[in-house]
């Protein structure tokens, strides 16, 4: 048993319905308890969509238990497929549903339905929603375009000349991170260099569509995660190649352009003719050298993680001082980026872990989940969110995508927002004790807005050293562990009231780091009180 | 899942027993552990968790709308495949993680082991479980368990089977006590304190409420304990206070001014107090909220209503709209419908108002949208395909997230029906 309170991914049968969601002309009978219908409100509510999913559920009750489940299942099955004639019908069960074993797959084949039938055997107990819907795209695929495929061993009949060469965009779903507008930007990036795109899977494809998958030249791997399965059936049953690089930020979608180029013969240039995005400039012009050296976390799902980080140093000129994913699957991918920036990966679903090494680190800007964006809140530092899970906030009304040139301008100005700017950072940092500039205000010119700043104007009593300790809004995270760390442990070093007060005049987004590497430096040299000068000792000791 | 459909048109409470369409199908409602959204709000140092899958964790994170990032306090203890494959003992397991929970929280002082769809289906013996973990933390904190699975229980009868796992942990009051008043139902803070002071005016003192904002204040109850239902889903509880020698007091819920005026009323008459004293003291709340509501009159008077089922407050909130506020009726959806507790909430219905009790959620959308009703009440799935449709919606959650009882809230009550009707006139897009 694992003892948890938010979760980074759903259950796998939440995978199942992102995918069906996302689809036309397909429903998915799900064997599930009254209650598993919540799922329904993160595709109605978060993502605003207009219709509900394509989902039936059995709602079994305690009282059917003992009598006849699998009678339930059938006859849901088949009022299912009379009320919403799909043209391919899911079927699969929860993780209640799973306990009981009543085969939804065998029982369904067992009514003979008009439509194909793609049943799901998803493992709630190991697995989870990416996994699920990775799953379920695979399985759709393999039965609905399985009937098309060419004889084993055969040859596929080159391109003819003189036709452009086409693809599929394989991986977006309903629910997903802007999906929605990452397909819209990709397609106009194939288009520029003569790349038709045939089938759009599983966002808002018909059964017919996943059916004639085979017929594009390759395939674009849009999100490994939910893709990489399918397009890897796809590449053995039809002979299609696809895509390996994921294109967000400037480089990866050069890298793109130049992997789509060696795949089909067309010449990349084109595309990167002109000044296709402003990131470049807007990274190499003045203002953003403040940008330099930010230390930075990044956390997310392993194909966002990835990319997050290479926009991060070598594009915007970040410090990537840690990384992470909770995407197992992806571990590889992210320890081998963690080994390029010397950093330590972190591959964890365990939020509380996420939390600690985000404190430990002390980094100037987070890039993550919603999950991260609620820690760092609390940390006192900027986030900005790159991967799902997500919030409502994530579906902005805006065209907003993260790939190819648009993505790269939406990735520079949604990192940097965050970020206390050039001129403001100095300022801060000049005049400490301004009565109204200091970081105690509120955020509001407004008389109300500025509860904070009048508290803070009174005079306030020199606090014992442990109570400071819990004022640092590090320590502000989780009220237990604030309690637990209120008063500091016998051997390390303790703050003498000067260093503390000293410690106030830095700008409280690089306090915690401050904070952080005195007390090391102490430790490290067995300064037992911290002064003023162990502080300055300190500073010069590590640098800015 | 389907022909289970039956007209039930026996006499029942009251005149004019208003007919029951009975329905099974697909339910689109929440299961009982969604009560610990609030629940672990209410009483402070008791701590939620839920035994069960990745499924219930996602529910409860989901369900509110909202993460509420302060640390909760709740959780779940995710059932993983070693523990069914019998790798682990899950009892075992159960003891690790809950020794690790109470060690990080030492201000929780009750833990509540919440039952689950799975639990339930492997047989989990959260009782027996409780009591072990009880004898190894008690003085300290105390264990409880109940169930929130959806296979027994819909949205709020969660909180009936919570505060059913209190009522045996409830002191007994001593013979010669005093009669005590006993509040059954979460209700917010400020409602409650509201009641408080009410009671008090009428020479009620001995009030408490259950569940307490602390699990170390629980209620005495005994044959001298009278107690009032603050919400209309609490069977089990109200049965199990019963057998422990309370009296229930019958009563509408204390929703609009004839509900509470009727709900005070069932106390004051319990307690003999005079007829003049309890106008007295409750006219100036009957005054205030008669205004208030009469703000918001015009904007829904006449307007036909829908219910789909949710919490069980669909009955006593349609018939405040109907009869204060003149809305139409069209079909009152109810997951359950407890007879007695609501007998005198059915007595007030208008003749021949459809009632139904259960779900077929596709054939209620079918007549949902035959009715074209001017506003209809339905869960978080099923509202923004309903306006997309161009039916005006109101989100059902917020009528259990939202002080709404009382005469200081029935005017608030009233606007949370009257807003989505304003919203569809204000907007030019």
């Amino acid at each position: 048993m694992q003892l948890t309170v938010w979760t980074y991914e759903g259950p796998p049968h939440v995978g199942a319905m992102r995918v069906a969601t996302a689809m036309k002309d397909v429903h998915y009978v799900l064997h599930a308890p009254q209650g598993d219908t919540y799922a329904d409100l993160l595709f109605t509510m978060i993502e605003r969509r207009d219709k509900r999913p394509p989902v039936t559920y059995t709602t079994f009750q305690a009282r059917d238990l003992g009598s006849d489940t699998a009678e339930l299942f059938k006859t849901a099955a088949a009022e299912a497929v009379e009320r919403f004639q799909p043209k391919a019908l899911l079927v699969g069960a929860s993780c209640t549903a799973e306990l009981i074993q009543d085969d939804p797959g065998g029982l369904a084949k067992a009514l003979n339905l008009s439509v194909p039938v793609v049943p799901l055997e998803l493992p709630s107990y190991s697995k989870k929603e990416n996994w699920g819907a990775a799953e379920t795209f695979y399985q759709t695929v393999r039965t609905l375009a399985g009937p098309n495929a060419p004889a084993p061993g055969s040859e596929r009949t080159p391109r003819p000349v003189g036709r452009a060469p086409s693809c599929n965009l394989l991986g977006p779903t309903a629910l997903g991170f802007r999906h929605r507008d990452d397909v819209l930007e990709v397609r106009k990036l194939l288009e520029s260099i003569g790349v038709e795109v045939r089938v759009v899977a599983p966002l808002n494809a018909t059964p017919a569509d996943i059916a004639r998958l085979g017929e594009a030249d390759f395939n674009v791997v849009l999100y490994p995660e939910i893709a990489l399965s399918a397009a890897s059936w796809l590449k053995r049953t039809f002979r299609q190649p696809h895509t390996t690089v994921v294109p967000i930020g400037i480089g990866a979608t050069k890298d793109f352009l130049k992997e789509v180029g060696e795949l089909t013969g067309v010449d990349p240039n084109p595309a990167l003719a002109g000044e296709p995005s402003r990131l470049p400039w807007w990274s190499r012009s003045i203002d953003s050298t403040y940008l330099t050296g930010k230390r930075v976390f990044v956390f997310g799902d392993g194909t966002h993680a990835v990319a997050a980080a290479r926009v991060a140093q070598e594009e915007l000129g970040f410090e990537v001082v840690g990384i992470g994913t909770y995407s197992r699957e992806m571990a590889r991918e992210v320890r081998a980026v963690a080994e390029r920036y010397g950093v330590e990966a972190l591959i964890t679903d365990d939020y509380l872990e996420v939390e600690e090494r985000i404190e430990a680190l002390q980094p100037e800007l987070v890039l993550g989940t919603q999950m991260e964006r609620h820690m760092a809140k609390r940390l006192g530092i900027g986030c900005a969110v790159i991967s799902a899970p997500v919030h409502v906030q994530d579906y902005p009304a805006r065209y907003a995508p993260q790939m190819g040139w648009e993505g790269a301008n939406v990735l520079f100005d949604t990192w940097v927002h965050p970020l206390v700017m050039g001129l403001e950072e100095h300022l801060l940092g000049m005049f400490r004790e301004d009565f109204e500039f200091h970081d105690e205000a509120g955020g509001s010119h407004l008389a109300h807005g500025t509860r904070r700043a009048t508290a803070a104007a009174e005079p306030v009593p020199e606090p014992a050293a442990a109570e400071i300790r819990i004022a640092a809004p590090v320590l502000q995270a989780a009220e237990s562990r604030a309690e637990a760390e209120s008063a500091p442990a016998a051997g390390e070093p303790a703050w003498t009231a000067e260093a503390e007060k000293e410690l106030k005049k830095i700008p409280f987004f690089v306090r915690g780091k401050a904070r952080r590497n005195t007390e090391r430096f102490a430790a490290e040299h067995g300064v037992a009180a911290i002064t003023v000068e162990t502080l300055y000792d300190a500073k010069a000791h590590f640098g800015k | 899942m389907s022909d289970v459909a039956t007209l039930d048109s026996k006499p029942g409470a009251g005149c004019g027993a208003p007919e029951v369409l009975r329905e099974r199908g697909q339910r689109e409602v929440f299961c009982g552990l969604t009560g610990i959204i609030w629940l672990h709000r209410k009483i402070q140092d008791a701590f939620f968790l839920i035994v069960g899958s990745r499924t219930c964790a996602h529910l409860m994170q989901s369900a509110a709308g909202v993460m509420i990032f302060a640390e909760p306090r709740f959780g779940t203890a995710i059932i993983e495949e070693r523990d069914l494959a019998g790798m682990a003992d899950a009892n075992d397991e159960l003891d690790k993680v809950v020794t690790r929970l109470l060690a990080r929280r030492p201000d929780i002082k009750m833990l509540f082991l919440v039952g689950s769809c799975p639990s339930e289906v492997i047989k989990l013996d959260l009782s027996r479980a409780a009591q072990r973990l009880s004898k190894r933390f008690l003085p300290d904190v105390r264990v409880l368990n109940y169930t929130g699975s959806g296979i027994e229980t819909t949205f709020t009868q969660g909180e009936d089977m919570c505060l059913a796992s209190l009522v045996p942990e409830l002191p007994a009051a001593s013979e010669g006590d005093a009669p005590n008043l006993l509040i059954v139902g979460a209700l917010a803070d400020v409602v409650e304190d509201q009641f408080v002071r009410t009671f008090g005016k009428l020479g009620i003192e001995e009030v408490s409420a259950l569940p307490p904002r602390r699990s170390t204040e629980l209620p005495a109850v005994g044959p001298h304990t009278r107690f009032l239902l603050a919400q209309p889903f609490l069977g089990e509880t109200a049965r199990l206070l019963e057998s422990r020698g309370a009296q229930r007091l019958a009563a509408p819920f204390p929703l609009g001014v004839e509900g509470t005026t009727g709900w005070l009323k069932a106390a004051a008459d319990a307690w003999d107090v005079k007829a003049e004293t309890f106008e007295a003291v409750v006219a100036p709340g009957q005054q205030r909220a008669r205004v208030a509501i009469e703000r918001y009159r015009e904007r829904l008077a006449g307007q036909s209503l829908f219910f789909f089922p949710d919490s069980q407050l669909e009955i006593p909130i349609a018939r405040f709209l109907s009869r204060e506020l003149d809305m139409q009726l069209v079909e009152v959806g109810t997951p359950y419908l407890h007879r007695q507790h609501m007998a005198e909430e059915l007595a007030l219905l208008p003749t021949g108002v459809q009632l139904s009790e259960g779900q077929h959620v596709d054939r209620q959308i079918d007549r949902c949208r035959a009715a074209r009703p001017d506003l209809t009440v339905c869960g978080l799935g099923l509202a923004n395909p309903f306006e997309q449709e161009g039916l005006t919606t109101k989100w059902s959650i917020e009528l259990v997230f939202t002080p709404i009882q009382g005469f200081e809230q029935a005017g608030d009550l009233a606007e949370l029906f009257a807003r989505p009707l304003v919203r569809r006139t204000k907007l030019e897009v």
